[in-house]
């Protein structure tokens, strides 16, 4: 074996040219150290992209996971609570807000009835609001939980616990943590994409969350553009053949593949696989940017067809294509649903943006057979109180919701998750759950039973200790599953 | 066993790391002041002419791991001049310091970078990060700020002046309460005007006055004190001891400041100003003269209203839009203060300067007319606003500055409740937490923070400091988390060597330079980059120092180089942003914004230099990792994509590098092949090619001489692919060449600092 002639300060050297000399195509081995620096796996660390061994039978294979940035109001939305229109302009009832410390939840404020009107959709009868009509058109594939809550109430912190399972910066993100454990189906794009639509306000989190945090770089999402070209750079410059092109990667990876033998930096080679990817991104993304051999009645169903709908719908339409081809991850973020004030116009204005699209999405990945193995999400880092808010003017129709972080709802369809049901109960102002309390490590901890990992056994040792996506809690919700 | 875990994650470290802070049980390590511990004697002939050597070598020795050895020259020279410039060395400049044997020859290097006006150039990027530099106001409008660049100047000035960090500090923070603040001085608190402006119709003004202050607050916060004080914003800090109260204590020291624009004349600008404002004033009196009268009490009428609505709103909802639109538009596209015109009109006429009073007049020609529009007629307004701003422009108005201003009436602060500019809570003392040394004397201005920041007795900003430079200089911080050293963040790797860094700054004058010269001449900072593997497994994220790290460029670093080492590069130090070239469908995302490209040199100016229009950040600078302006950033991200790849290999700005690389290349050497590979080589790495790596690039190039001039596709495009090479040489041999260099400015090497 090779090893019997490593040195203790030779050794990666010896070894990497030894499978160097066995190498075939391009880059192959160049993969050979990247991981070493944590000595997870060998076997990992030689093809960061193969996926782990599942710990069960795993359902799903993609995620597409719509983050709703800014916290859409669940109960203008999906959490009808028509006892509330009693309430409405009272002060909350004392009972409620027993035992309450969170500072961003203000006692003194009076309840507001959503001005929103529900109706039952689907053989499942499950009551959406008329703003996400289009979502209710597909209740029956969707699986509503009422019941979800977190641990803190700024949007930030927030965003990092639903993402990357903890409220501290440098940990990997979802998407990070199952493109580690799936590997990447596609050989030519990034395993975890992010894309970003906004009605005015980008998201406040930015990168941190689609980070990789301390797990290797190349797990970390990758941002196309929201608007113009998707990927930015993908022809080549101009005279350069495409066999130009490629003789001109070749030439860079063995002069990368000499440096990285004499210095023994890791990073050489994941500079080498972006390189690779990039290459082949240039054959495959254009393909996967063409809409036109999409039917009349696919643009239509995803709203490309129309303004408003048309930067959410692109993207969505991207997640299906992007999924078709392999990518594990697809993340895409709607911002911003932070209607402290003018909340009915603002939703509906967002609701106008995605609802058409989202529920194309998930009716389009049904009617292709995509669904049964891909995850999809909607939510957002927290819910809306119960009460009024008055921010800017007490103007009738100007009224907003604040940050609430113990009740709100969130959807899930495909991959192992059952379908047409709704999972928790809120009370009567829907403030706190009264039926199946969901924290965020609860979900997190389910959709990656759907992928086939056990939660507590998808870790990853850093700084001596074992790190993994829902911290030190969640447990599976089996009411969840189908 | 769970909770010994969840230890160790809380303290971040690993059992090899037991740091063991050396303070009483009771106080958090970094609230206490530094002591400066001797540095350890180390025995057994070990070289120490570096103080920082002896903590990093004796921890070392006690795990019984080598340091590793010193890297190579040209690897060094590379190194520094990159960590001190952000530049490549010249291939002159490496031959001198492989040709000098004399003993100091590293000092010399060290001692001219030092020196070199690209020093100040690197490190203002730093400071640019910090207070999130920006040439636009931010949110959906984003309006110019055609004179925020003053900032930028000025810091790289005292930066290569070498100001030391106490007054920098002061300057920045409090520029303008100096006694006998200069212009310079007051340039210095361009740092607070980095913060977001909303000139959105319907924004309240007072409510992203508070977001403005509350940014300041943590700003403050990250940048001085490394605490994550914003938490404490609307709620108690959970971990570290921060009330509220002490969180709206910092905020009420920075509450009292205005943003006000002012006229920082260039040396040359001032005389010719001067002597035609006298003219000016002369012609404007006249111009006035015969409507004075009237024209007084029509606009004293205006500005009654509007003072009642400020004061009383909800009466009547047109004044009350007046007065908010004064505040909201008051210098948009200027960069000026926003709030500039309400506390025009909130001062009594007497005591406005002459200049206040002509630019409130010219607005209230423009946008006064509600209060009597039939009188506005009859004087004849619209006619006396133009030939008014006519007159105006004869003058060389002299650029203004952004900068900021002691409010003129005392602001008092108040608490607000969850952070809800609506909410106030009780009235707040500005003060300073409980848990550090108290502010001395007794004024609670911004100059007693600035003073307080940087005395002796403060535990954090020195360690806080001297943090970020190793974290420059190392890749990570002695504290990891550079800008959390309060109870969730990590302890130090090396507490006793951040305390002795941290007094050595206090008794080296707080030199920044002095630290800088002091961390790159050390052997710790000379160590090769080498990755040895029995290492990497005992300490995979080199907290113990045993090697140096390789560390990818900055975005700015990317471009810079690139250009320097295509000869493009434009070293001019001064003036305002530039739009190098960058894809149309990038400029065309954000609302309104128009990039119109730069010509001539100021394609090439350094990446500094690059506008920054908030809401649509430069496309390369994202891709590289260039921090969003809109939040501090104490670090950089390193992240390696595939996006960085096809920018570098198909951006046309990266493939004119090459173009005129090689032009560069086959002008300045008349060899053959094997000399003009070298030359190539040794531009862009700093060294000599290995024998494996010439004959590679060797095979490459006479492969690309057959694409080029055989009879195919690539064959006729040779021409388009040789771009500026093509004057030295015929189209196919121009073209191989662009090819070569283009392939050496994609190695990871050539954007990796070993």
């Amino acid at each position: 074996m090779h090893h019997d002639f490593v040195d203790p300060v030779e050794g990666s050297l010896q070894r990497r040219l030894f499978l160097q000399r066995t190498a075939c195509g391009l880059g192959t081995i160049a993969l050979g150290d990247l991981l070493a620096r944590d000595s997870q796996s060998a076997e990992k660390s030689i093809r960061p992209f193969r996926p782990l061994a599942p710990h069960g039978t795993p359902r799903a294979r993609n995620v597409i996971f719509i983050f709703m940035a800014g916290a859409p109001s669940q109960l203008d939305l999906f959490d009808p609570k028509p006892g509330m229109k009693r309430l409405d302009g009272q002060p909350v009832p004392a009972s409620f807000l027993d035992g309450l410390e969170d500072p961003l939840i203000k006692g003194s404020a009076r309840v507001y009835a959503s001005p929103r009107s529900f109706r039952r959709y689907g053989e499942s009868g499950i009551e959406y609001s008329d703003y996400v009509s289009h979502l209710g058109g597909v209740a029956d594939e969707t699986c509503v939980v009422r019941s979800v809550y977190t641990d803190v109430a700024n949007h930030h912190p927030a965003q990092l616990i639903m993402n990357c399972g903890t409220n501290r910066w440098g940990h990997p993100s979802f998407g990070a943590w199952v493109t580690w454990g799936l590997g990447n189906a596609a050989d030519n794009m990034p395993g975890f994409v992010v894309l970003m639509s906004n009605s005015g306000h980008g998201i406040d989190g930015g990168a941190s969350l689609w980070s990789s945090g301390f797990l290797p770089s190349i797990y970390r999402g990758t941002t196309f553009r929201s608007s113009g070209d998707s990927i930015l750079h993908l022809a080549n410059p101009e005279g350069v053949t495409g066999r130009a092109q490629a003789d001109r990667l070749r030439v860079i990876a063995d002069l990368n593949r000499i440096r990285q033998a004499r210095t023994g930096d890791s990073e050489i080679a994941a500079r080498m696989a972006s390189y690779e990817l990039a290459f082949r991104m240039q054959s495959a993304g254009p393909e996967l940017l063409d809409f036109s051999r999409e039917s009349a009645s696919t643009h239509k169903l995803y709203g490309l067809d129309q303004d408003k709908t048309r930067w959410f719908g692109t993207n969505c339409l991207l997640a299906r294509r992007m999924v078709e081809r392999g990518v594990r991850f697809v993340q895409l973020y709607h911002s911003t649903w932070d209607d402290h004030s003018n909340l009915n116009a603002n939703l509906k204005t967002n609701c106008d943006m995605t609802d058409l699209p989202a529920a194309g999405l998930i009716a389009d990945l049904s009617q292709r057979g995509l669904l049964d193995d891909t995850l999809v999400i909607w939510g957002g880092e927290f819910g809306r109180t119960p009460m009024n808010e008055v921010r800017r003017s007490p103007a009738p129709g100007s009224e907003g919701r604040d940050h609430h972080r113990f009740a709100f709802s969130m959807l899930f369809c495909g991959g192992g998750i059952r379908r047409g049901t709704v999972v928790g109960r809120t009370d009567e102002l829907g403030y706190h759950p009264v039926e199946d309390a969901i924290h965020v490590h609860d979900i997190q901890a389910t959709l990656l039973h759907c992928l086939g990992f056990e939660h507590t056994r998808l870790t990853y040792r850093h700084s001596g200790r074992d790190f993994r996506l829902t911290d030190v809690g969640g447990e599976v919700v089996e009411s969840m599953l189908a | 066993m769970v909770c010994r875990l969840i230890l160790v994650g809380l303290l971040g470290t690993s059992p090899l790391l037991a740091a063991k802070p050396t303070v009483a049980e009771d106080v958090h390590w970094a609230y206490r002041r530094p002591t400066a511990a001797k540095p350890p004697a180390l025995s057994g002939g070990h070289d120490s002419r570096n103080p920082i050597d002896c903590f990093v070598v004796e921890r070392l020795r006690d795990l019984e791991i080598a340091p590793s050895p010193a890297a190579d020259r040209p690897t060094l020279i590379r190194r520094v001049t990159l960590d001190l410039t952000g530049l490549l060395p010249e291939p002159a400049e490496v031959d001198r310091f492989l040709a000098d044997e004399r003993p100091g020859a590293w000092e010399r290097v060290v001692d001219r970078l030092l020196a070199s006006p690209h020093y100040g150039e690197h490190w203002a990027r730093e400071w640019m990060d910090l207070s999130h530099y920006a040439d636009s106001d931010g949110y959906l409008t984003d309006q110019l700020r055609p004179v925020a660049w003053r900032y930028r100047q000025w810091l790289v000035k005292q930066l290569n002046a070498g100001t030391p960090f106490d007054l920098l500090t002061v300057r920045q923070l409090a520029g303008d309460l100096v006694p006998n603040a200069t212009i310079a001085d007051r340039l210095g608190t361009g740092f607070l005007r980095q913060t977001l402006s909303n000139r959105e119709g319907g924004a309240d003004p007072e409510e992203f006055r508070v977001k403005q202050i509350v940014d300041r607050t943590e700003m403050l916060g990250a940048v001085w004190l490394g605490l994550t004080v914003g938490c404490a914003r609307c709620h108690d800090h959970k971990y570290d001891r921060l009330s509220r109260a002490e969180f709206f204590g910092l905020y009420a020291l920075l509450n009292a400041a205005d943003e006000v624009n002012i006229y920082a004349p260039r040396a040359e600008e001032e005389r010719p100003w001067l002597e035609a404002v006298e003219k000016y004033n002369r012609r404007r009196d006249k111009l006035l003269a015969p409507i004075a009268g009237p024209l007084r009490i029509l606009q004293d009428r205006w500005e009654a209203r509007l003072l009642e609505a400020g004061a009383r709103p909800g009466r009547e909802f047109l004044w009350d839009r007046r007065w908010e639109v004064l505040g909201l538009i008051w210098g948009g596209q200027l960069g000026e203060g926003q709030l500039e015109g309400q506390e025009i009109v909130k001062r009594d006429r007497q005591l406005r300067t002459r200049d206040e009073q002509d630019r409130l007049l010219l607005y209230f020609l423009s946008h006064g007319s509600l209060i009597d529009p039939a009188k506005f007629k009859q004087l004849k307004l619209g006619e006396v606003q133009s030939k008014l701003e006519k007159l105006r422009t004869e003058v060389p108005w002299p650029i203004r500055a952004q900068v900021m201003r002691q409010a003129r009436v005392p602001r008092q602060a108040f608490l607000h409740e969850r952070g809800d500019f609506r909410v106030r809570g009780p009235a707040i003392q500005a003060g300073v937490p409980f848990m550090l040394p108290p502010l001395a004397g007794t004024s609670r201005d911004r100059l007693a923070l600035a003073r307080w920041l940087v005395s002796d007795s403060h535990p954090l900003v020195a360690r806080v400091t001297v943090n970020r430079m190793w974290q420059a200089f190392f890749g990570t911080g002695l504290v990891r988390t550079v800008d959390d050293f309060g109870v969730r963040g990590e302890l130090p790797s090396h507490p006793v060597l951040l305390d002795w860094l941290a007094s050595e700054f206090r008794d080296r004058g707080w030199s920044i330079k002095r630290m800088h010269r002091l961390i790159v001449t050390s052997g710790t900072y000379r160590q090769s980059s080498r990755q040895r593997p029995r290492l990497q497994r005992r300490d995979s994220g080199n907290r113990l120092l045993a090697r140096q790290r390789a560390l990818r460029f900055s975005a700015e670093v990317v471009r810079d180089t690139a250009l320097q080492a295509a000869g493009l590069l434009c070293r001019h130090l001064e003036g305002p942003s530039v739009r190098p070239p960058q894809p149309e469908s990038v400029t065309g995302e954000a609302y309104g914004n128009v990039w119109t490209e730069s010509v001539g040199v100021d394609r090439y100016r350094r990446g500094l230099y690059t506008f920054v229009q908030r809401t649509t950040p430069f496309a390369q600078g994202t891709t590289f990792d260039a921090p969003s302006p809109g939040k501090t950033c104490t670090g950089r991200e390193r992240s390696n994509t595939s996006l960085q790849a096809l920018t570098l290999l198909n951006d046309p700005v990266f493939f004119e590098c090459a173009q005129a690389l090689a032009a560069r290349t086959l002008a300045e050497s008349r060899g053959g092949d094997v000399e003009r590979l070298d030359r190539l080589v040794r531009r862009c790495l700093a060294r000599r090619p290995a024998a494996e790596e010439l004959q590679r690039l060797a095979v490459y190039l006479a492969a690309q001489r057959r694409l080029y001039s055989g009879s195919g596709e690539a064959a006729e495009s040779a021409g388009r692919v040789a771009g500026s090479a093509s004057r030295f040489a015929a189209p196919d041999e121009a073209a191989a060449w662009v090819s070569v260099a283009s392939v050496v400015m994609n190695l990871h090497e050539f954007i990796t600092r070993d």
